[in-house]
């Protein structure tokens, strides 16, 4: 105590190197990845080629950042992927004949996930438990809507999902702009810097005059928002809906998250680690597709490539003290 | 000793020129009683000691000022304006910044980030570049040559690094000016030169029109900064007084205007002679070493988080180890944190009680469920433990009876030197006064304790003492001298500090 705490400041450099390790492992991991597929398949390394493998990345990388805002508030959503499910059937039954309808529909689920937001504060309940029970609420609405996949997307959006921008195909130019907007929103802003602190320390940030009951309930609805468009990009992509076609949404999501950068404990989280997150996770099966690995081993191999990154992940951490 | 009655001397009606004043303000979580009725003002420039021992509330009147606890009773004004509801927000907009004994600081952003949290108007483009020009002239101000990067997150510094940027943070001014700053034990984290540091920028503040209330345990501060101290004690302001007029030796007399009733030191102190079940080496020259025989009662003293707790889990480990070694009797901790280190929740009294002592209930190695009951319902018994049934789950019983069940798990078993871990916290007085029976009892019979507590009245069962500071045991009371009044000045450092 007291003399002790004689100060010593700068971070040692091996520090640096090792967090700027850390934060550059998806895009390695990424990079590899391409490399490998590239060098099995040239024909790959082409507008067309890239359009392909990539076009699933859309509704997956915003699922993710939508299970990113939660973690970073040191809470988890289970629920995340069956919620995308109903969002795709709300909009194969609805948006084409009675948008108004649909749209009126996204708003309840918007409100609805703010809703649990604000129970989950108040009750001081588990996350885990409460977003576990709403992803079963979410399955059953939309089996009731659409008890087998069906209905249609409207023309526009399977048609926006299609367009063909200049220099990059859509999924890139799409991840692109999404992780810049997470940037400047959550690193960069100085209310995402709220948003982080209060993910870290929420005594902290309400002993500084700011309502943590607001922030928790503001981020639940952006995640809700985030989930409804990826809803929308995947019927863009599918062209009809379906119950079930979205839950492993929510564990790889939660993947990308801890790959690219984020912490269970709240507060760290990284938008741009996201993405490539998302990015790499999805491209591991096509990977395994190029490799010709039998479909019997590809969820297990998928497993295996998940694994192996999450732990160059942990032996790049520092040792906390 | 310059007693003062409390509430005798309640506070002169504040003068016009007052900035922050209030009146009959009392707290109560529950039935405990934090805060009185206290009456409390600071004039614009003003600096004001808080003194008292732990648990006088000083802590509970800052967080009622500052807007983190709202207060149960009381008038609130500021600035001449009456105040009902009052929160963080509203205070700062008041000029009214505190700075909080654990730190509040978010480890996971930067110091300009941290800067930010408590600034509304940081905002738009170039607000981390403003932010951090903030808090590091802020610093060089406060804590000239302090070597901290502003870029730094405050997770990767030191604890005292942090204090000192939590204490820049909260001088940092944007669009309301800072009126008055409350420092909740500012310097128990600070190396020497940045206490000082402090201390020499808070002496200037009054020139400034910055008001300061500063709460410390290190009375040589509040003698040398503040113009005015006020010493609470058990929730209520027993003194006011100019700092002119004060010395070490009256502040802690004024502390120790405790009415306690005083029990009879335990005769204990006879059993000197007997050899001791434990011999601890301290850790350097100037910290004693630990020693107990079979049937003393042994107290560690001091302020809170002085060492106690760490030198008794040290104690704890030394004896098991010993223990083991076939060298030493039996060891058993008594733990105070109930929730977090005594109690299994869900399960049953009996289960709860016998855990310690399963060793002894086995039958051809399986436990045996009649031996477990019969061992519980006799310490049930004897300690009276009001509950339905030895099935009873734990968390359906009060505070005080789940704290005895936890003494009896301890006292039913085979341990020799028994440690209490400040065990009566948030328990009432009628089940306090059977437990203090029942140690000195089982003292008798020859069993040790040793016993941590916070509560002053307390260590008067014991019949050694070891006071501790800093970190150390500094000071051994034996028999006749352990009364409030000395244990409070030693645990502040003697009366010449």
């Amino acid at each position: 105590m007291g003399e002790a705490s004689a100060v010593t400041m700068a971070a040692p450099p091996w520090q640096r190197w090792r967090s700027l390790a850390e934060a550059g492992l998806p895009f390695a991991a990424l990079i590899v990845m391409l490399a490998v597929i590239i060098d099995i398949r040239p024909a790959v390394f082409s507008y067309f080629g890239f359009t392909l493998l990539f076009k699933l990345t859309t509704p997956l990388i915003l699922a993710a950042l939508g299970q990113m805002l939660i973690i970073m508030l040191g809470d988890i959503d289970l629920s995340n992927g069956s919620f995308v499910g109903l969002v795709t059937c709300i909009t194969a039954l609805f948006l084409t004949d009675n948008p108004g309808l649909a749209v009126a529909a996204y708003v309840a689920l918007v409100l609805a996930y703010a809703a649990f937001g604000l129970l989950i504060h108040l009750r001081a309940l588990p996350s885990i438990v409460v977003t576990l029970g709403m992803s079963f609420i979410w399955l059953g609405a939309a089996v009731m809507l659409l008890p087998a996949p069906g209905g249609l997307a409207p023309g526009w959006l399977s048609g926006f999902m299609d367009w063909r921008p200049p220099l990059l195909p859509l999924p890139i130019w799409a991840a692109i702009v999404v992780a810049l907007a997470g940037h400047l929103v959550i690193t960069r802003s100085s209310y995402g810097t709220i948003l982080r602190g209060t993910g870290d320390n929420p005594r902290a940030t309400a002993r500084a005059g700011w309502s943590v009951v607001a922030i928790r309930v503001a981020v639940y609805a952006a995640a809700g928002g985030l989930g409804v468009l990826a809803g929308l990009t995947l019927t863009g992509l599918t062209t009809s809906g379906d119950a079930n076609i979205a839950p492993a949404y929510t564990l790889i999501g939660v993947s990308a998250v801890i790959l690219g950068g984020g912490s269970f404990t709240g507060g760290i989280v990284s938008p741009v680690g996201t993405v490539a997150g998302a990015l790499v996770l999805s491209l591991a099966g096509s990977l395994l597709s190029f490799l010709q690995v039998s479909p019997t081993w590809q969820v297990g191999a998928q497993g295996g490539i998940l694994f192996l990154i999450l732990a160059g992940r942990v032996l790049l951490r520092e040792v906390p003290q | 000793m310059d007693l003062v009655p409390p509430g005798d001397e309640g506070a002169p009606p504040p003068p016009p020129g007052v900035y922050l004043a209030v009146r009959g303000a009392a707290k109560s979580y529950g039935a405990v009683q934090a805060l009185r009725g206290v009456d409390f003002a600071v004039a614009p420039g003003e600096i004001v000691g808080v003194v008292g021992h732990n648990g006088a509330g000083k802590s509970t009147l800052m967080n009622i000022l500052a807007g983190t606890v709202q207060r149960s009773r009381g008038d609130f004004t500021i600035a001449g304006k009456a105040v009902g509801e009052w929160s963080p927000h509203e205070a700062q907009r008041h000029g009214l910044r505190c700075v909080f004994q654990e730190l509040s600081l978010c480890g996971n952003l930067t110091l300009a980030e941290n800067t930010r949290v408590i600034h509304r108007s940081l905002r738009g483009p170039g607000w981390r570049r403003r932010a951090g020009t903030l808090i590091r002239q802020q610093l060089d101000m406060i804590f000239p040559g302090h070597g901290l990067s502003v870029e730094t997150r405050a997770i990767e510094l030191p604890i005292g690094a942090r204090q000192m940027a939590e204490v820049a943070r909260a001088f940092t001014e944007t669009d309301a000016p800072v009126r008055c700053i409350i420092l909740d034990e500012p310097t128990s984290a600070l190396g020497h030169k940045a206490a000082s540091q402090l201390l020499a920028y808070v002496k200037g503040l009054p020139e400034r029109g910055i008001a300061c209330i500063l709460i410390t345990h290190r009375l040589d501060e509040i003698l040398l900064v503040c113009e005015r101290a006020t010493v609470m004690v058990d929730g209520k302001v027993v003194a006011e007084r100019p700092v002119a007029r004060l010395s070490r030796p009256t502040l802690v007399g004024l502390m120790g205007a405790i009415e306690a009733p005083h029990l009879p030191a335990s005769a204990a102190a006879q059993v000197a002679g007997r050899p001791p079940v434990v011999d601890l080496p301290g850790r350097d020259s100037l910290d004693l070493a630990i020693h107990a025989a079979p049937g003393e009662i042994i107290g560690f003293a001091g302020l809170d988080g002085h060492g106690q707790r760490e030198r008794l889990r040290a104690l704890y480990a030394y004896s098991r180890h010993r223990h083991r070694q076939g060298r030493g009797p039996a060891v058993a901790y008594v733990a105070g944190d109930r929730g977090a280190e005594g109690v299994f929740g869900l399960w049953s009294i009996a289960e709860n009680l016998t855990i310690r002592s399963i060793r002894t209930l086995r039958r051809i190695g399986l436990i045996s469920r009649e031996a477990e009951c019969d061992l519980a319902r006799e310490w049930v018994a004897r300690l009276e433990v009001k509950a339905p049934s030895i099935d009873t789950p734990m968390l359906s019983l009060s505070g005080g009876n789940q704290q005895k069940v936890l003494f009896a798990r301890a006292l039913a078993s085979d341990a020799e030197i028994i440690l209490l871990d400040d065990p009566m916290r948030g328990v009432d007085v009628n089940t306090k006064q059977e437990v203090y029976k029942l140690i000195r009892r089982e003292a008798e019979a020859g069993r040790c304790f040793v016993w941590y507590t916070t509560e002053v009245e307390e260590l008067t069962n014991c019949g050694r003492l070891y006071v501790f500071r800093e970190g150390r045991a500094r000071t051994e009371l034996l028999g006749a001298e352990i009364e409030p009044a000395r244990i409070l000045e030693t645990s502040f450092g003697g009366r010449d500090g």
